[in-house]
């Protein structure tokens, strides 16, 4: 059976994986000097990026959280998400969870128990719409298996800090896993397969790291949209339609894709017939395609294994060649700077499609293509180009950089903190923002005024903190106060300070 | 001088003074309008006089300040910076039906403050009983929009207001008519120089001009805030402040079967792009190419701006043909299937996210459900009791709406 032929690929993949990675890090702290400018000029896009070799052995998420609690099967995940206070670590034991888990708070890991082979599955029965939705930051979700959801496997909305690691996710709809509006996170060791859209979905992201996953049978393997600083390495991407894929999606708040790494990763045999929904950008993708860089700028490919991929090995693009692209003013869409280095190909190209067949008799050329370039972008560059059999490239330069051995990770050295604002500041926003919707300085709004709060809680902020966190009833002909202890402490007594110094 | 006169001028101070401390439009010795010298709620008055918008959502950052994302998430960029003065005046011209050409109908009359700042009706009623062709949008939050119009023609709120003062269909004026009537005003007249002149010289020709007018206009808009509704609370940390019901709903809204928060993102529950969805017209209506018209380009066909769902409770009926009466229709239209109301032999290039979600009928009914906790009206403005001109605010003819008269307390 497909399912249990993949729990033991699963778990071979990471209990070696998982040292390794680490290991790999802290043997490679010594970093080597960038070898030229133009080398230079192309990652150091801007201060995020650290090319640091850390050698903590933390995530993105940082430090472990102190308190743990154990969902035992027959019990319900999200209860315990509800019940967990930010700083809680969930562990699932083997068992069917049939539920969307949603996060909605900071701090929150998720870790399935794997017990001799066994795991925590979330099953969607067909039913469900998304297995693991989180919004907030440092989430981690771990070691689960996902399987038969309508939408998504795991989805983030705008979480910063995040780790998605060692999943199992078979056939769950349209993407696998999809962090979208996210800064620093990274996504490995999952295997993913069976997926309408991209198994595995960068959308709109900051300092991603996507590596050492195993991604097969979906329309897109990798997706890496509207997106900067990111590495995609170490994967093993097969018998996808499309497999690894960098683009700028037009019509998106967030317009553009650059410094995106793409290395030592094994893309074959890409040629699963399309079965992306109508109307979707995948849908266009012809089948056979190992990488297509779709308007994306400051890709970098290199050290990849690319075999059997039947319309082309490496296919750059612009928007014109792409299927059910809105237009977009504010959207470039050019490929620029785009960086072929040395990469494994072997045959590729052997069965293509008709445009690139038009290109190639443009050059006369009657070849089974290993990188195919349509586009009006600038300051593209192939290295070795007697190596591959190439299209359109004629414009390219030669690369004068060979390797990104010195770009480690573009992971932040510290987790993305939350903004700093002084108490003073705090208590002035919150006064403004929330207390002043219900209470006036000077009359009656749909709470008392503020000078009847002055007179009340003289000189004790204290208690008037204390008061606003858990309000009882004190006023018949006035409605009962709502709790607002979600504020937090800090934020309390500073609005509790703020109110009593008002003056006007 | 008389007995009488010294008791009844002193009352006039007196009357006055009080009135001064406790901020409001009523009488002046001279001519009776004062303009606010605090900032409407929410907002923080900061060194030049200047109004600065505070919520709690700049606790947050958002991925490249873009303010789209979850939660925990920053808004987009907006506009502030106003003095309370010129938030003042645009809420006097704001319902003063002396803007449109027969001086019969105001700002408000579209954009009603107890119709959610819309009128309730698929296509507003403008000069001579005509028909806009589209439907009158929200104003809620305008402050964060970085276009205007349904096909995203203006870039700012100062441009969008010359739209609706000069066209036939709507308040029917031209700028010598709009600006000799303001000028033959002398409440105006003085109102003007108030909000606009920095030096000491009272020269009120100089400030009250068009473009004084429409930044005015603009900064009482962006003064409509609305960030407070149960969703908010929930975001921002109390998860008892939406039933579980509504954050069911919460969950299809953004699951990835609705897709709906693709587009109506948090925290303002729009992206601020343009999408092409295919919604039909009022039955007979010529079809309305949207966007397409205002960018030349044919992808664009139809597009319309993806409208912020915050106080969408309060704005039917919903798109921007006015077509559909409920939230209930309007949310059923995505789940009919993509491309299903386009007229046939057109090609329209719908939106990757219009799908076919065939969501379940309960499943529709919790989207609902959940869209209600994004109504928040507590920072409201009041309605003036009287304007300048002396004609009744809003509209004289056509105005069976409530008017809010506010009560003796003032707000801070």
């Amino acid at each position: 059976m497909k399912f249990n032929s993949l729990l033991v690929a699963g778990l071979v993949v990471t209990v070696g994986a998982v040292a390794q990675y680490w290991g790999d890090l802290s043997s490679t702290s010594a970093i080597a000097a960038p070898a030229n400018n133009q080398h230079k000029e192309l990652y150091n896009i801007d201060s995020h990026r650290s090319s640091q070799a850390s050698e903590k052995a933390e995530g993105p998420a940082g430090a472990a959280n102190k308190v743990e609690v154990t969902v035992n099967d027959g019990e319900s995940i999200q209860d315990a998400v509800k019940a967990a206070k930010p700083g809680t670590t969930i562990r699932i034991m083997p068992g069917t969870y049939s539920e969307t888990v949603y996060i909605d708070k900071d701090n929150i890991r998720l870790i399935g128990v794997i017990e001799q082979g066994r795991r925590a599955t979330l099953d969607g029965l067909g039913k469900l719409n998304d297995a693991i939705l989180y919004s907030g930051n440092n989430v981690v979700v771990e070691n689960l298996s996902i399987t038969r959801y309508k939408g998504n496997g795991i989805m983030g909305q705008a979480g910063n800090n995040f780790e998605i690691r060692n999943n199992i996710i078979v056939d769950t709809g349209v993407y696998g896993i999809f962090p979208q509006l996210g800064v620093n996170g990274v996504v490995e060791y999952n295997v993913v397969s069976g997926i309408e859209d991209a198994a595995i979905y960068i959308g709109m992201s900051d300092n991603i790291h996507v590596a050492h996953n195993d991604v097969f049978d979906s329309v897109a393997g990798i997706e890496i949209e509207n997106s900067r600083h990111a590495i995609v390495e170490n994967n093993n991407v097969h018998n996808n339609t499309g497999g690894v894929l960098a683009f700028v999606t037009p019509g998106l708040p967030i317009k553009t894709t650059y410094d995106v790494i793409i290395r030592n990763n094994f893309i074959s045999g890409n040629n699963h017939d399309n079965f992306g929904a109508a109307g979707s950008i995948v849908a266009g993708i012809p089948a056979g395609t190992g990488i297509l860089v779709m308007a994306a700028d400051q890709v970098i490919i290199e050290n990849n294994i690319i075999s059997d991929n039947k319309t082309a090995g490496i296919l750059i693009v612009d928007h014109s060649s792409a299927a059910n692209v809105t237009d977009d003013p504010e959207s470039e869409p050019n490929p620029d700077k785009v960086s072929v280095l040395d990469n494994i190909m072997l045959n590729n190209g052997y069965q293509t499609i008709t445009t690139i067949q038009g290109l190639m008799a443009l050059e006369s050329k009657q070849i089974e293509p290993d990188v195919v370039h349509l586009s009006k972008g600038i300051g593209s560059c192939i290295a070795n180009r007697g190596r591959y059999k190439t299209v359109g490239v004629a414009e390219f330069a030669d690369c004068d950089f060979n390797n990104t051995d010195h770009v480690v990770s573009y992971l932040l050295d510290e987790p993305v903190q939350a903004r700093k604002i002084a108490p003073s500041e705090r208590g002035q926003i919150a006064y403004l923002g929330v207390c002043s919707g219900c209470h006036s300085y000077n009359g009656r709004l749909i709470g008392p005024s503020i000078q009847t709060i002055q007179a009340l809680y003289f000189e004790n902020p204290e208690g008037l903190a204390a008061y606003i966190s858990k309000p009882t009833k004190k006023r018949d002909d006035y409605p009962e106060m709502p709790s607002q202890a979600y504020l937090g402490e800090e934020t309390l007594q500073a609005v509790a300070e703020y109110l009593l110094s008002r003056e006007k | 001088m008389p007995r009488k006169m010294i008791q009844d001028s002193v009352r006039l101070a007196l009357l006055t003074a009080m009135l001064l401390l406790s901020r409001t439009e009523a009488a002046s010795a001279q001519d009776n309008f004062i303009l606010d010298v605090n900032c409407p709620r929410g907002f923080q008055l900061v060194t030049g006089n200047r109004c600065e918008l505070r919520t709690l959502y700049q606790f947050y950052r958002s991925t490249q300040n873009r303010g789209v994302g979850g939660t925990h998430s920053n808004l987009p960029m907006h506009r502030d910076g106003f003095s309370p003065q010129q938030i003042d005046l645009g809420r006097y011209l704001f319902f003063d039906p002396l803007l449109s050409g027969e001086q019969d109908f105001s700002c408000a009359s579209c954009h009603h403050p107890d119709k959610g700042f819309t009128d309730g009706k698929a296509h507003s009623v403008g000069a001579n009983g005509k028909l806009s062709k589209r439907s009158a949008p929200t104003l809620w939050n305008s402050a964060f929009l970085s276009s205007f119009f349904w096909d995203a023609r203006a870039k700012n709120l100062e441009q969008q207001a010359f739209g609706p003062l000069y066209s036939p269909d709507e308040m029917n004026n031209t700028p010598s008519k709009l600006l000799s009537s303001l000028r033959s005003n002398a409440s105006y007249q003085r109102l003007f120089s108030d909000a606009f002149d920095t030096s000491d010289n009272i020269s009120s020709d100089e400030s009250l001009t068009i473009d004084n007018l429409v930044i005015a206009l603009a900064a009482f808009q962006t003064s409509l805030i609305s960030l407070n509704s149960r969703y908010d609370e929930y975001a921002h940390g109390n998860h008892q402040a939406m039933s579980d019901d509504e954050i069911a709903g919460l969950n299809v809204f953004r699951s990835f079967v609705a897709r709906c928060s693709e587009c109506h993102t948090p925290p303002l529950f729009t992206n601020n792009q343009i999408a092409v969805i295919g919604v039909p017209e009022d039955d007979g209506d010529e079809f309305d190419v949207g966007a397409e018209q205002t960018f030349g380009l044919a992808k664009l066909k139809g597009g319309f701006k993806v409208p912020s769902l915050r106080n969408i409770a309060e704005t039917a009926p919903y798109m921007h043909s006015g077509n559909f009466q409920t939230l209930r229709e309007a949310t059923e239209f995505y789940n009919k299937g993509r491309g299903h109301a386009v007229p046939k032999g057109m090609h329209l290039t719908i939106h990757w996210h219009i799908s076919e979600p065939d969501l379940r009928d309960h499943e529709l009914d919790l989207i609902v459900t959940f869209m209600k906790t994004l109504s928040d009206e507590k920072f409201k403005p009041q309605v003036p009791i009287r304007v300048p001109s002396g004609l009744t605010p809003i509209d004289k003819k056509q105005d069976n709406r409530k008017i809010d008269k506010g009560d003796s307390n003032e707000i801070q």
